[in-house]
């Protein structure tokens, strides 16, 4: 029997208030602000990472959504960091701090851009503090579409896994344009490592979870 | 395995419109790196390398309407139709696939309150990448690779891969970035520009010169239609350390290197750096090349020929060392002349030619991120 060599072992969804793993909602918020949403998700999975407050909403997001993934699945135990690798996309880049970053500099009578916000004007920031926070070396690449394609992420994805360049892959969509948000992370690992993943590591699967209700 | 081959390129930066004008001015030790008092992109005088926009609007009206079309746009698409024109691959086909690179797009449309023409859509990536899909009739949806300063390194890596893959025949990949009020302001705030033509890898160096360009290099797997020098395999890696800083011991760069070389099992014959000339990248940069054991190869960087042109540079760069590898001739350091670097790894000081059949490119960026990648004849 043919088994397929890469499952889906675990994904996490953030979106509408909600945060969703495994099609199990482990949290709920009335809060009205994206920012307010955010911090109410550090809070309730008691989170302790100080550089947290330092990100822009964006990194917050993905970040969240990392931490809500890779919770038990001690990847440490199971690859070295340098074959873990962060493939993600959006539509909006890092539009959020672009503007925040624009708004510093459009009266020459008040300019004050500052390194901590332009900083945070690239998408794959998000890919380096995940890095930083789990110690992940690996392949990373961030890809900008109009809308999430899982069949394209999953083809780049999988090309990584084939050749070996990686062994495991955080993969998805992180999206942040003003008030509007949606964190989509698939944990993708070998199957003879991870034998009992909740899917196979193919487009429709991935379709399927990023279009389930949460 | 399958082979994949450069069928044509093309650079535009303020040293030229096509390759050769780039490589010439360069050869000759031209800096395009000059001092600018232009209030539209910054409060206070800069240095920065520009493209010439009566020159660049001029060759835009070749081709369309440059008063339908953004400056950045106007790069992508003089780049990209200077490219075409040396080969004879047919683009049309559902076997093409676009590629573009950079790091802020039409980022100064966000600034640009008052335009009516441009839609607020169009500092979009993906609207940037369907715009230029559009104009040149690919069939497939685009990728936009926006990873910081390694996004056209990258951008080639991916490209090369999906003609490894079988899932296309030819991938046009182009990287463009300008230098906007936008992008000069944050490096200013971060005190990381030098006051001249910034210096690569030497003991007075003290920040980078900001540039813009566009570079757009052709991948076929048909080996018919191409020249000599092919496109092996790239690596990324990332150094988990900071954001904005680089690691200490280059460890994201080392490893990217290691798995490219590694995976290639070829001998380097020379090295295009990143080589932005702020004192923490080249000091990175030779650490990294050195825990390789790199260290006798020699290396240069081009931005102090045209400055760092950020998405771009992975292209551009990538164009100018394959040229290098294809000639058999070395391209000095333009502003390096005493060597500042703790590891003392083999700059470039002067052009000279040298037999080669090897060159590795390699990039570094915010966000931690590191690339490399092979080029052979």
């Amino acid at each position: 029997m043919m088994v397929d060599p890469f499952v889906i072992s675990d994904y996490c969804i953030i979106r509408q208030n909600r945060v969703v793993k495994n099609g199990n909602t482990l949290h709920e918020s009335d809060e009205t602000t994206v920012a307010g949403f955010l911090t109410a998700i550090y809070r309730h999975f008691g989170i302790n990472y100080p550089k947290f407050h330092k990100m822009d909403n964006l990194c917050k997001l993905g970040f969240l959504a990392a931490e809500v993934l890779l919770n038990h699945s001690n990847l440490k135990e199971r690859y070295h960091g340098d074959k873990v690798g962060l493939i993600l996309a959006n539509a909006a880049s890092s539009i959020d701090t672009d503007r925040n970053h624009q708004l510093s500099i459009s009266n020459r009578l008040d300019y004050f851009p500052s390194p901590s916000v332009f900083v945070y004007t690239l998408a794959n920031i998000v890919i380096g503090e995940i890095c930083i926070r789990h110690a992940f070396l690996g392949e990373s690449t961030f890809f900008i579409e109009k809308s999430f394609d899982p069949g394209r992420m999953h083809h780049y994805v999988y090309q990584l896994l084939e050749e070996e360049a990686i062994q495991c892959c955080i993969t998805g969509w992180v999206e942040l344009d003003s008030d509007r948000y949606e964190a989509v992370l698939y944990l993708v690992q070998k199957s003879d490592i991870h034998p009992d993943g909740i899917a196979i590591f193919e487009p429709a699967k991935m379709n399927e979870i990023y279009l389930q209700r949460t | 395995m399958k082979e994949v081959y450069i069928a044509s390129d093309n650079i535009i930066t303020s040293l030229g419109f096509n390759t050769v004008g780039n490589i010439e001015n360069m050869l000759s030790g031209t800096t395009g790196i000059r001092y600018w008092e232009d209030g539209r992109l910054s409060p206070e005088p800069f240095w920065a390398s520009l493209v010439d926009t009566e020159e660049l609007t001029g060759r835009f009206s070749a081709f369309n309407n440059p008063e339908k079309f953004t400056r950045f746009e106007q790069l992508a698409i003089c780049s990209i139709e200077d490219a075409l024109s040396a080969t004879d691959i047919d683009i049309a086909g559902d076997r093409t696939l676009f590629i573009l690179a950079t790091t802020k797009g039409n980022i100064s449309l966000l600034g640009d309150g008052q335009s009516t023409f441009f839609k607020q859509e169009q500092v979009y990536l993906w609207h940037t990448a369907r715009l230029l899909q559009q104009y040149f009739n690919f069939s497939q949806k685009p990728y936009v690779v926006s990873n910081a300063c390694i996004s056209g390194v990258l951008a080639i890596a991916v490209g090369a891969r999906m003609i490894r893959s079988g899932y296309y025949d030819h991938v046009v990949v182009t990287g463009v970035d300008m230098v906007t009020e936008f992008v000069l302001s944050g490096f200013n705030s971060f005190r990381s520009l030098e006051s001249g033509p910034c210096k690569p890898f030497d003991r007075d160096r003290q920040g980078l010169s900001l540039g813009e360009g566009a570079g757009t290099i052709i991948l076929t797997g048909s080996p018919l239609s191409a020249g000599g020098i092919r496109t092996g395999y790239g690596f990324s890696s990332n150094d988990a350390n900071h954001i904005s800083g680089p690691s200490r011991t280059g460890e994201g760069l080392y490893i990217a290197i290691r798995n490219t070389l590694e995976k290639n099992g070829l001998l380097l014959d020379y090295i295009s750096a990143h080589g932005t000339a702020t004192p923490y990248n080249d000091e990175m940069e030779s650490v990294a090349i050195t825990r390789a054991g790199l260290q006798e190869v020699p290396v240069n960087s081009f931005k102090g020929f045209w400055g760092h042109t950020l998405g771009a540079a992975g292209v551009v760069e990538s164009v100018a060392a394959t040229y290098s590898l294809a000639k058999n001739l070395l391209i000095k350091t333009q502003g390096f002349e005493t060597p500042g670097i703790t590891n003392p790894i083999h700059v470039i000081g002067a052009n000279v030619e040298k037999e080669m059949r090897t060159c590795l490119k390699i990039a570094s960026g915010f966000g931690g991120c590191n690339a490399a990648l092979l080029f052979y004849k």
